[in-house]
């Protein structure tokens, strides 16, 4: 097991350079999300237009894994139908339960894309919950902005 | 991985205890971590690992003595009962109380909760002798900002199911408890004061004699959360002179599942039970029931007996050692690291930065990197630390950063081992490419 299977390039470019950061107007939902074992924060906003996610905008502090997890999610779900969006999250969810097998990442990398270099991150389970955060956030944002309650 | 590590200047202090004899007793630091990597424990503050001693007084009582005890008359139960109660005289000569002013719990949660729950019963207590202590709407119970989560939760929930009021003593910049406003914080209506011995985030070791004196001049109740002084440095209650100390007996080489309650023996003796049912009763009648005076009130169901014997070895065992001694070799550590550390570009100390009044807890950040990064790297040479808020985050938060990293140290920590950590650190900046532009990293 290396490190540098955690740390991918990609993720490493994401946390010093991420995409679609900062919280923009006009939102239809915004949640408030925090991984109470290490601190970690963030703010996410939503817009939908119809059922289609005209943007995703946040602002949050955390590790490396759970900043580059946002700004990989932002580049996935934006301009994506929820339904894709949310189905995307459920891809990532599963190869967060992987624990390192690449047939899964393998199987996942056309949804996925670049968040499939996450994962390594399943090989260690304190670390999956900082991967997953911003996904959450999503998913109860994208709900609220239905209408609907926290799914 | 050593090549670039410029050569330490720092001085070493010869240490009190023989690290190499004193590691050769506790099993698990033998073991390799993380594809082969020897494994530096730098996590007791969390919780500590055991010695041979301990764990072979666990395995004798259930071999041998195994019943439970206050129960019974059968040979078994009678030498179980004993040994239960040899095991409280040695706990309670270990911090200089007597055997009945120890009550064990879970752990340092349950001892504090089990104090908070009493003053909320007496509340309601039919018993006039129980309401002594009883809290509400005007009275005031205080804190520390510096507290664990442990030690301000369960005020927080008194208060609320009270009306009571929380007030803390806040901190200063450089990690101090501050007192400039003891007086006033701590008033006539304040029922009870509570603060650590030893930050476990900090490392700072407030001053206690001062507030103790406030409290007790104004009539309130004094706890000492002792979870980490206990461990590290002698304690003595009588020299102390709070009414309560509690602490845990998995962070002083002993096993999960048992912590401490002292209590002053007046005190206990006018605090209702917090949780009920048998071994803690007098007479029980379907009407109702009266209870056994302390420690036994407090002491409901079939206690933690073979991790009571268990932490009674470890109390031997440090005894052995001499507190004294494991005061000094944490300090000799502490000035080492905290030097060696502060010798690294971007690499912040949250807490004291000199050894006086300070314990050897060492939470740092390093610039440009999330401590969960730092933690993680570390991780991967072997070298275990914790990362994040500690159960402290109003402390994280009165300093600004979204959580820290830090190193603890215990008897069987070496220079060797804070050297692993210095290089560690230093290998995490290079990994994460901030070691040469620490400046406009972020
Ligand atoms: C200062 C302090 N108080 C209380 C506690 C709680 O101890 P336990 O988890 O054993 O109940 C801790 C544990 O980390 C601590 O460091």
């Amino acid at each position: 097991m290396k490190l540098q299977d955690m740390y991918q390039e990609i993720i490493l470019d994401h946390y010093r350079n991420p995409h679609g950061r900062g919280l923009r107007e006009p939102f239809d939902a915004e949640v408030h999300h925090v991984n109470p074992t290490c601190g970690d924060e963030v703010t996410l906003r939503v817009k939908v237009d119809g059922d289609t996610l005209t943007d995703v905008s946040y602002e949050g502090m955390g590790c490396s894994i759970s900043q580059a997890s946002v700004s990989a999610m932002y580049d996935l779900v934006v301009g994506r139908s929820v339904q894709d969006a949310l189905a995307t999250g459920d891809d990532f969810m599963k190869l967060m339960q992987a624990k390192g097998d690449q047939a899964v990442a393998d199987e996942l990398e056309d949804s996925l894309e670049d968040a499939v270099a996450f994962a390594g991150v399943s090989k260690y389970p304190a670390r999956i919950k900082c991967a997953l955060m911003s996904w959450m956030a999503l998913k109860d944002a994208s709900a609220r902005a239905w209408g609907g309650p926290a799914a | 991985m050593t090549a670039t590590a410029p050569r330490s200047t720092t001085e070493r202090a010869p240490l009190p205890l023989d690290v190499a004899a004193v590691r050769a007793d506790f099993p698990i630091l033998g073991r390799s971590v993380r594809d082969g990597k020897p494994l530096v424990y730098l996590d007791s503050g969390a919780t500590s690992q055991k010695p041979r001693q301990v764990l072979d007084a666990e395995r004798w009582f259930y071999e041998n003595v195994n019943a439970a005890p206050h129960r019974g008359a059968h040979a078994l139960a009678e030498e179980a009962t004993e040994a239960y109660e040899a095991a409280r005289a040695t706990i309670a000569s270990f911090i200089g109380g007597q055997p009945d002013e120890v009550v064990f719990t879970r752990n340092s949660t349950e001892a504090i909760n089990l104090v908070a729950y009493a003053m909320s019963n007496a509340v309601t207590a039919k018993e006039p002798e129980f309401r002594r202590y009883a809290v509400g709407q005007g009275d005031e119970v205080v804190v520390t900002e510096m507290e664990h989560h442990a030690n301000l939760v369960p005020w927080q929930q008194l208060c609320e199911r009270t009306g009571a009021t929380l007030r803390w003593l806040g901190l200063t910049d450089d990690g101090r408890l501050d007192l400039s406003d003891l007086d006033t914080v701590v008033n006539e209506r304040t029922k009870l004061v509570t603060v650590t011995q030893q930050s476990n985030i900090l490392g700072t070791m407030p001053p206690l004699q001062p507030i103790i004196e406030r409290a007790h001049a104004v009539g309130a109740l004094v706890m000492v959360d002792g979870a980490q002084s206990v461990p590290h440095q002698p304690v003595d209650v009588a020299a102390l002179g709070a009414d309560f100390l509690v602490f845990s007996g998995h962070k002083m080489l002993g096993p999960t599942g048992v912590g401490v309650l002292w209590g002053r023996a007046e005190v206990l003796a006018a605090l209702p039970p917090f949780l009920t049912g048998g071994s803690m009763i007098e007479v029980v009648r379907m009407e109702g029931s009266t209870f056994a005076p302390p420690p036994q009130r407090f002491e409901a169901g079939v206690p933690m007996t073979a991790q009571v014997i268990g932490l009674a070895a470890a109390c031997d065992y440090l005894t052995a050692l001499g507190m004294e001694n494991v005061l000094a070799h944490e300090e000799a550590l502490t000035e080492y690291a905290l030097a060696e550390l502060q010798a690294i570009p971007g690499v912040t100390v949250i807490g004291p930065v000199d050894t006086v009044a300070r314990g050897g807890a060492i939470s740092f950040t390093v610039e440009g990197i999330h401590p969960h990064d730092v933690g993680q790297v570390l991780d991967d040479q072997g070298i275990a630390v914790r990362v994040g808020h500690h159960c402290a985050w109003p402390v994280v938060r009165r300093y600004g950063v979204p959580a820290t990293t830090r190193a603890t140290f215990y008897v069987h920590t070496g220079y060797d081992d804070v050297d692993a950590l210095v290089e560690g650190v230093r290998h995490a900046q290079r990994f994460f490419g901030v070691d040469t532009q620490v400046e406009e990293a972020r």
